[in-house]
Formats: structure tokens, C-alpha cells, sequence
């Protein structure tokens, strides 16, 4: 059962297109990704399905609601991280969790939210006093401070050192533990591979593609490739007559096999059963970084 | 109700932490009084001001100052603040409007304002023997309606302005018009007869508040163009005002 349906979404501004032929659906629990460069028409299609923005074609539905004529009802129950928004300078921590709290009929608790966050220890520091990965925490606890059913997410780690991105990754990994829906819009590859069940890669305003980050990898470079060397004579056509084994070949002591599907398990077993270890073993896949370029004809600006 | 009491507790918080513009706003024409009291000749009544001190004259355009300074700069300032850093927008997002933040900074304004001219009224009274307003009704009615018609030439400013850079300079000359017919710059009897004149008519009204200090009741006609430009602007400011 999908908790937000898109589409055919289409947005103009003036004579550009922002967002051409955008559809998907995201399901109940799941983290959803909309992956593309900047530009692509991602904010735009999320700011639509928060009812930011009134699209000029294309059908919206959330929660089985309309995000412009139900407005009132999906804001309690739909928590939004918008790219760029700050807080007044002065604001403290604890101050605008228990704001941001009291708009809400069922909110969580502000003190709860805060330790979860790792803020413990800076509930009465002011907005401005607060590093970049502390700020978009707080935008995060923000987001969810009213217990909302679907989290939008957007550009959340954009502007963040390695390590606080990380952090930051774990914190939504959490949050969906907690049965939130959530819907990320990210430019970062990693962040995807790492974070989504599924993506949808927007390029110049359409969908491109739309599966899993392994989904999208195989599809577009289904080869893998194994390297490893043998702890014994091994003759190569016990690899080559295995079906998920394309190719066979050697680079000075070590055997090279491609192939698709389950290949690595064939060779292991295969391997396993004539009492050959394999050294070094290494296996290459195509990453999701090769399948956006393949998709879309161009690399990801980071 | 309950958020936006939450999002006014929040702001006014926020306005008292800020002691820069506090001092700025508040007790400014408080400072200026007290420095030019402490001067004894402008302390000497004196037939140029119909037998009052100059310091009783010029109280009600220092009343101009604050007007000046919280409705046509701090409140523009704030507002373009808050949409150019997306504080409206992800408020937007959420059950409470932004509406509300919008109304919760006019009532502190409001209330600045007020306690601005509470404090300057009775420091003028307590320090300098200048009379409290005589015709209280008439100052009550000139105070608010010069508000009213200055807060909304702020909202329009804010409306028009997409930052807070381009609110600030938008917002210096129509201060230093209000300032300079508000007779706060130079005393109302150094200026020509025509732009002494003129000052009755533009936000906030000072010959309105002038005439009501010292005992006439303000004339309609100049209460009237406060509520004109009160309305037009407001309404201005309605029809453009962008959340974002």
C-alpha cells in the first residue's frame, strides 16, 4: 500500500521546466530515494508532494490525501527537512523543539527527541553557537518533533564533513526503524547506495530509472568480476562450463572470472569442493556511480 | 491559539535577548532626552515654543524616533530575515502558519512602541518637569493610528524587500523622510513653514501627537491621513507580501 503516489507531475516556471513527466510511488516503512544533479527537478518534486508548491499537471496523492486541499491535516502528519532553512540566531535548541512541538496534536517528546539526536549536551546553546552537523540535526528532530508518518528529507547531508554525514546517516536509518516512511532527495551517490530501499533517478525533469541501488547497478553492468589466486593447480574449464560463468582468463598467477547473477557462490563452491583456496579474493561490481553515468550520459556533479 | 501564544513567548524571548536593538529601539529617544535636558539653557522656557522649554517641544518628535526606528527598520529587518533564511517556509511546513509569526511580531512592535513612549513621557515628566500629555484621549488616538500607519509602511517594505540587505536599504530613506518631517533631525521651528506643514501629514502624524501633548485635541483631518496611509499600505504590503 503506497503511502505517496506521483503522478505524471509536471511544474513550469514561466517558459523552464522544472519537473517534466515525474512518477513514482513510495511504499509504507520504506526509504525512497530521488537521486539526481542538481537541477534535475528533485526539490521541486518533493516541495510538491509537501504541498509547498501547486503542480502546473499530473495527479499527487498522500496518505490517500491531496497535499494542496488537505493541507491542514497531511502538515500533522507529514515532517519536512527543507534544504537551506535555518532558525533565528538566538533560538536554542530546547526552545525550538518545544516551538516546534506545541504546532503539533500528538507531538514526541522535545527532551526525548533531543538526547536521541546527540544534543544533550547543547539544549540551551543558541542556533548560531551550533556546528553545520548540529544544525541539520536539529532540523532533522524538527522534522520529526510531530511524530510524523512520512519524514521528507531533503539534501540532508549536503555541506557536512564525512563524519558527521555518517552520523547523520545512521540517525535516518534510526528514524526508520521507528516506522517512519521517508523520502530523501540527495546528489550523493554513497548516500543513496547506503541509505535507500529504492531510488528514483531524475534527470532534466523525468524518471530514468527506478529500482533498488543493486536493482539499478545490475541492470545497467550486470558483469562482476572475480579475481583470486588458486592454493593449487586449477584447471579453468571447471569454472567455465559453471552457466553464471561468462569468462574465464589468467593474469600472471591469478585466474580473472566474470560472469552475472549468483557467480561468486558457484565459483566458491566449486572451489570448496576441489579443496582449492582462493588468495586475495577480491570481486569487482559495477557501482551505482557507472549505472548513473550509463543511465543518464553524464557523471553526478558532486 | 495555543501555538501561536508558543510562537509570541518565543519571539519575545528572542526580542529581549537581542539588547543591541532593544536599546536602540526602546530607550533611544530616552537617551537623547536626557542628554539634551542635561543642557540648562534648553531646560528655560522660551517664547519660540509658546512659553514652553525646547526640551517640552521636541519631546513628541523624539517619540518619532522609536516610531522610525521599530516600524520602519527593525520590523522590516526581521521579517526579510526570517523569508530569506527559509524561517517562514519551514514554518509553512508545519500546522502553524506563518501568519501567526507575522502577527506575533507586530504585537512586539506594538508593545515596543508603547513602552518606548511610557518611558520617555515619564522621564521627560520626572526629570524635566515636561508636562504628561494633556489631551490623553487625542495622544492615545494619534499614538496608535501614527503606529498603525508606520508599522504598515514597514510590512510594505518588508513585502518588497527579498532580503534583509535589500529591506535595510530600502527601509534608510523612507526612515530618514519619516525622521527628518518628524522634526528628529532638525527641530520643527528651523524647518520652512511648508515642509513643518508637510510633516503633519506624513507617518506618524507628529503634529498630531504635538498638538495632543500639549492639550488641542489633534485635527481629523490628520488622524484621517494616518488611517489612509495605514490602510493603503497595509493593504500594499497584504497583496505582495511573499513567504518565501
Amino acid at each position: 500500500m503506497p503511502v505517496i503516489e506521483v503522478t505524471n507531475l509536471h511544474k513550469r516556471y514561466g517558459r523552464t521546466v522544472a519537473v517534466d513527466d515525474v512518477s513514482f510511488d513510495v511504499a509504507a516503512g520504506e526509504i525512497f530515494g530521488v537521486l539526481g544533479p542538481n537541477g534535475a527537478g528533485k526539490t521541486t518534486t518533493v516541495e510538491i508532494v509537501a504541498g509547498l508548491r501547486v503542480p502546473d499537471g499530473g495527479e499527487v496523492s498522500v496518505l490517500g490525501l491531496d497535499p494542496r486541499r488537505d493541507a491542514a491535516r497531511l502538515r500533522q502528519s507529514v515532517g519536512v527537512q527543507l534544504q537551506e532553512s535555518q532558525l533565528p540566531d538566538r533560538l536554542r535548541v530546547a526552545e525550538a523543539l518545544e516551538l516546534y512541538a506545541s504546532f503539533y496534536r500528538d507531538p514526541a517528546d522535545p527532551a526525548q527527541l533531543i538526547e536521541e539526536l546527540g544534543l544533550g549536551e547543547k539544549r540551551k546553546t543558541p542556533y548560531d553557537k551550533l556546528s553545520g552537523g548540529q544544525k541539520q540535526r536539529l532540523s532533522i528532530a524538527l522534522a520529526l518533533v510531530g511524530n510524523p508518518r512520512i519524514a521528507i528529507l531533503d539534501e540532508l547531508t549536503t555541506g557536512l564533513d564525512p563524519q558527521a554525514r555518517r552520523d547523520t546517516w545512521g540517525l535516518v536509518e534510526r528514524v526508520r526503524e521507528r516506522g517512519v516512511t521517508i523520502l530523501l532527495v540527495t546528489h550523493f551517490m554513497e548516500e543513496a547506495e547506503r541509505l535507500c530501499d529504492r531510488l528514483a533517478v531524475i534527470d532534466r525533469g523525468r524518471v530514468v530509472a527506478l529500482d533498488s541501488p543493486a536493482g539499478l547497478v545490475a541492470a545497467v553492468a550486470p558483469e562482476q568480476r572475480i579475481r583470486f589466486r588458486p592454493s593449487a593447480p586449477l584447471d579453468d574449464r571447471l569454472l567455465g562450463d559453471l552457466p553464471q560463468v561468462t569468462g574465464v582468463s589468467r593474469s600472471g598467477t591469478q585466474v580473472v572470472v566474470t560472469g552475472t547473477g549468483d557467480v561468486l557462490h558457484a565459483v566458491t563452491s566449486v572451489l570448496a569442493r576441489n579443496q582449492i583456496i582462493a588468495a586475495d579474493l577480491r570481486l569487482e561490481q559495477g557501482t551505482l556511480d557507472d549505472a548513473f553515468v550509463e543511465l543518464t550520459g553524464h557523471r553526478l556533479a558532486d | 491559539m495555543y501555538a501561536f501564544g508558543q510562537i509570541l513567548k518565543t519571539e519575545a524571548k528572542l526580542y529581549l535577548r537581542d539588547r543591541s536593538t532593544l536599546v536602540l529601539t526602546v530607550a533611544l529617544p530616552t537617551l537623547i532626552l536626557v542628554v539634551l535636558g542635561s543642557i540648562p539653557a534648553l531646560r528655560e522656557p522660551s517664547p519660540d515654543f509658546g512659553g514652553r522649554s525646547f526640551v517640552a517641544y521636541f519631546t513628541p518628535s523624539l517619540l518619532v524616533v522609536t516610531l522610525a526606528m521599530i516600524g520602519v527598520n527593525a520590523l522590516p529587518t526581521v521579517l526579510a530575515t526570517y523569508r530569506e533564511r527559509g524561517i517562514l517556509r519551514r514554518l509553512a511546513t508545519t500546522p502553524a502558519s506563518p501568519l501567526a509569526l507575522l502577527v506575533a511580531q507586530l504585537v512586539l512592535a506594538l508593545a515596543g512602541i508603547l513602552a518606548s513612549a511610557v518611558l520617555l513621557a515619564v522621564v521627560a515628566r520626572v526629570a524635566f518637569g515636561v508636562p504628561l500629555p494633556q489631551h490623553p484621549l487625542g495622544f492615545g488616538a494619534a499614538l496608535l493610528l501614527g503606529t498603525v500607519a508606520l508599522l504598515a509602511v514597514g510590512l510594505l517594505v518588508a513585502a518588497v524587500a527579498p532580503t534583509a540587505k535589500a529591506a535595510q536599504s530600502l527601509a534608510i530613506p523612507v526612515f530618514m523622510v519619516v525622521m527628518f518631517f518628524g522634526g528628529a533631525y532638525l527641530p520643527r521651528f528651523l524647518l520652512p513653514d511648508f515642509l513643518a506643514t508637510v510633516g503633519g501629514y506624513t507617518p506618524p502624524g507628529v503634529q498630531a501627537l504635538l498638538d495632543a501633548w500639549t492639550g488641542t485635541a489633534p485635527q481629523p483631518l490628520h488622524l484621517g491621513i494616518m488611517a489612509v496611509v495605514a490602510v493603503t499600505a497595509g493593504a500594499g504590503a497584504a497583496k505582495l507580501f511573499r513567504w518565501e
